[in-house]
């Protein structure tokens, strides 16, 4: 039996010597704060220009967020990544003679890249928000304020979040390639678009990244984004739940079939 | 000590290994030999509890794989060489396997040093050649001091200099007590390197013995007859006297005969007694190789060559040795009749040898063309002058 604190030990050797895990994570927190820097600055010069529905919910903690949706592009492919690579590279076999038990090699692997992937996105959503509101100018709001700390944090939550629940898909597929397939566009532009389509958008509502996203409001509905039948917290738990079902699909996958 | 009882895999419909009952005992070396997709690596993964076995058990020790107390530290295996992230250092690869066991890092810088890698050590596994793969593999194999070994194909891209010290590393580890099994493709490698040899084909077992037991019983000496081209006759009296002196007498392709069971001088003298004149008459040894081949070509190919004895009589048909006539003494046949059987039953109305034939029922012109089964005359045309000349 091989011990968890060794196969957690083993996993992070394994995360920390890959370039790969490098330039996902920083490429996860570059983009995020740019962008959101980026549509700072514009919307403090275009604040005006906003309709009157936007003006009344506007959310500054939200709009320094607006480069999560590039940014936990990221955070998919470092989560597909690093799962994907034992498949595609088949160091899943050796892992795995050396690991017979598969849920301890796999949820200590999950465990090691998700607390490292939450950790980035705490990081970058802490820094997504002050250098945010630094340029909003008169439109900020403060960490103090209601809620604020709250969404910063969620911020950096639902970012770990995505990486893990590209884990689970990515040891459900076995393979790098089908899961960044598959993921990328589905947050890229099928859960974007069917978020803006009649009727369907009551079924994106519950999609993980729609539901999870509620978290980084403090104003809720901001910016006239569509109602939602949850809040902050249901929002999140709704997420929990994909990502539960991901990693209950991959480890019965990975435990049913054959290496 | 790896013991597998009744290990069966299946792949959807097809059969990858069947009924495999085999121990690899500890203290020698020893070989599992197949050809490409007999069934080897299944079998390995299976040990290694990668793939479930579809019935059947394979132990470690008694234990089933997945129920080893740390696995690592008693059981090291090189599947496959190329199975490492490329682009980590073959340095962190090792690091983190050996974390996993609790092995010391000094552990690592050792092995790297047994299989020669030190001076790549920190590079990308992507750049390594097949060879620095393999060593690689065998070096994660090393590296927890295990007392059961497994490596499927360990020399495949080695040089000569690395396949020698692979195959001195085995004995090695053999004598000092461990259970070393070896997969390969090569006959010729595992009788250097072996003591003892599983032989699989088709996912069966084949054989089950010491490498010096299967040489002896393998590799049998026979002698090669040639009768003058184009003397059909001459050859067929001389196949049924040799038989008749209890030699095996199998045809080659090329209208030689293979004979076993009589030496050379004794040949000599049948032929001469026979006034066959001989164009060659030279000994011969099976390699092992040869051996081996013969053994995994199947069951079903092996036991056809066998019953060869008792169609000696039948002209002999290179191609399809061995689907001759029911056993006659020597038959008279007119030289170029037996070739018949050489062919595929021409379409017809266009069979050469029809016309002059007297039981040859088959009409020449077009007409027969339509006629639903006509190729059929033809085919029987040969017993049927062999009936006749009875």
């Amino acid at each position: 039996m091989a011990a968890v604190p060794a196969v957690l030990q083993s996993e992070w050797t394994k995360i920390r010597t890959v370039s790969s895990t490098v330039w996902t994570l920083a490429s996860a927190v570059i983009v995020t704060v740019a962008m959101g820097a980026a549509l700072s600055a514009l919307l403090k010069s275009s604040f005006d220009d906003l309709s009157d529905l936007e003006r009344a919910t506007f959310d500054p903690t939200f709009v320094s967020f607006s480069g999560m949706v590039l940014g936990q592009l990221a955070m998919v492919v470092f989560g597909v990544l690093v799962v994907g690579t034992e498949y595609s590279s088949g160091m899943i076999r050796t892992s795995l003679a050396a690991v017979p038990q598969r849920a301890t090699f796999l949820f200590s692997k999950i465990a090691v890249a998700g607390a490292l992937a939450l950790l980035v996105g705490l990081v970058t959503s802490f820094l997504s928000f002050f250098l945010g509101q630094a340029l909003l100018g008169e439109h900020r709001t403060t960490i103090g304020a209601d809620n604020v700390l709250r969404a910063v944090v969620g911020g950096g939550i639902y970012m770990g979040l995505i990486a893990v629940f590209s884990m689970g898909v990515a040891a459900m597929l076995r393979s790098s390639m089908l899961s960044l397939g598959i993921l990328v566009p589905f947050f890229f532009l099928i859960s974007q678009i069917l978020s803006a389509v009649p009727k369907a958008k009551e079924v994106a509502k519950y999609f993980p990244d729609q539901a999870g996203s509620k978290i980084m409001q403090v104003v809720p509905d901001a910016l006239g984004s569509e109602k939602a039948p949850y809040g902050p917290w249901g929002g999140l738990a709704i997420m929990l739940v994909w990502v539960a079902a991901s990693l209950l699909g991959g480890y019965l996958v990975l435990k049913r079939r054959d290496a | 000590m790896i013991e597998a009882v009744g290990l069966t895999k299946r792949y959807g419909a097809k059969t990858a290994v069947y009924n495999l009952s085999f121990q690899v005992r500890p203290g020698v070396v020893t070989g599992f030999l197949g050809p490409n997709g007999s069934g080897k690596s299944t079998t390995m993964r299976m040990i290694l509890g990668l793939d479930q076995p579809t019935a059947g058990r394979v132990t470690i020790g008694g234990h089933p794989f997945r129920q080893l107390p740390n696995a690592p530290r008693q059981v090291g295996a090189l599947l496959d060489a190329k199975a490492v992230h490329g682009g980590r250092s073959a340095r962190n690869h090792l690091l983190s396997l050996a974390q996993l066991a609790g092995i010391p890092a000094r552990r690592v810088d050792e092995v790297l040093g047994v299989v020669g890698l030190q001076d790549v050590a920190r590079r990308r596994s992507k750049g390594f050649s097949l060879g620095m793969g393999q060593r690689l593999g065998i070096a994660a194999a090393l590296l927890g001091d295990p007392q059961v070994l497994l490596f499927d194909e360990p020399v495949n891209g080695l040089d000569p200099e690395g396949i020698l010290w692979v195959r001195n590393l085995m004995k090695k580890l053999a004598s000092e007590g461990r259970t070393v099994f070896v997969s390969s493709h090569l006959m010729s490698e595992m009788a250097l390197t072996a003591d003892h040899l599983i032989v699989i084909g088709r996912g069966q077992l084949l054989s089950d013995m010491p490498v010096k037991q299967f040489i002896s019983a393998n590799s049998a000496d026979f002698a090669r007859v040639r009768t003058p081209e184009g003397e059909a006759a001459q050859r067929d009296k001389l196949s049924g006297v040799l038989v008749e002196a209890g030699g095996q007498v199998l045809p080659e392709p090329d209208g030689a005969l293979r004979v076993t069971g009589l030496p050379l001088p004794r040949i000599s003298d049948l032929a001469h007694g026979a006034d066959v004149r001989l164009w060659e008459l030279s000994p011969h040894q099976a390699s092992l190789e040869e051996a081996y081949m013969r053994l995994t070509q199947g069951a079903v190919d092996y036991r056809s060559t066998d019953d060869k004895l008792a169609h000696l009589q039948a002209p002999p048909q290179p191609g399809q040795p061995g689907y001759g006539l029911p056993p006659q003494p020597q038959p008279p046949l007119p030289a170029d009749v037996p070739q018949q059987g050489w062919y595929a039953p021409p379409p017809p109305g266009e069979n050469p040898y029809a016309a002059p034939q007297p039981p040859a029922p088959a009409p020449q012109p077009p007409a027969a063309a339509p006629q639903p089964s006509p190729p059929r005359p033809s085919i029987q045309k040969p017993s049927d002058t062999t009936e006749d000349a009875r």
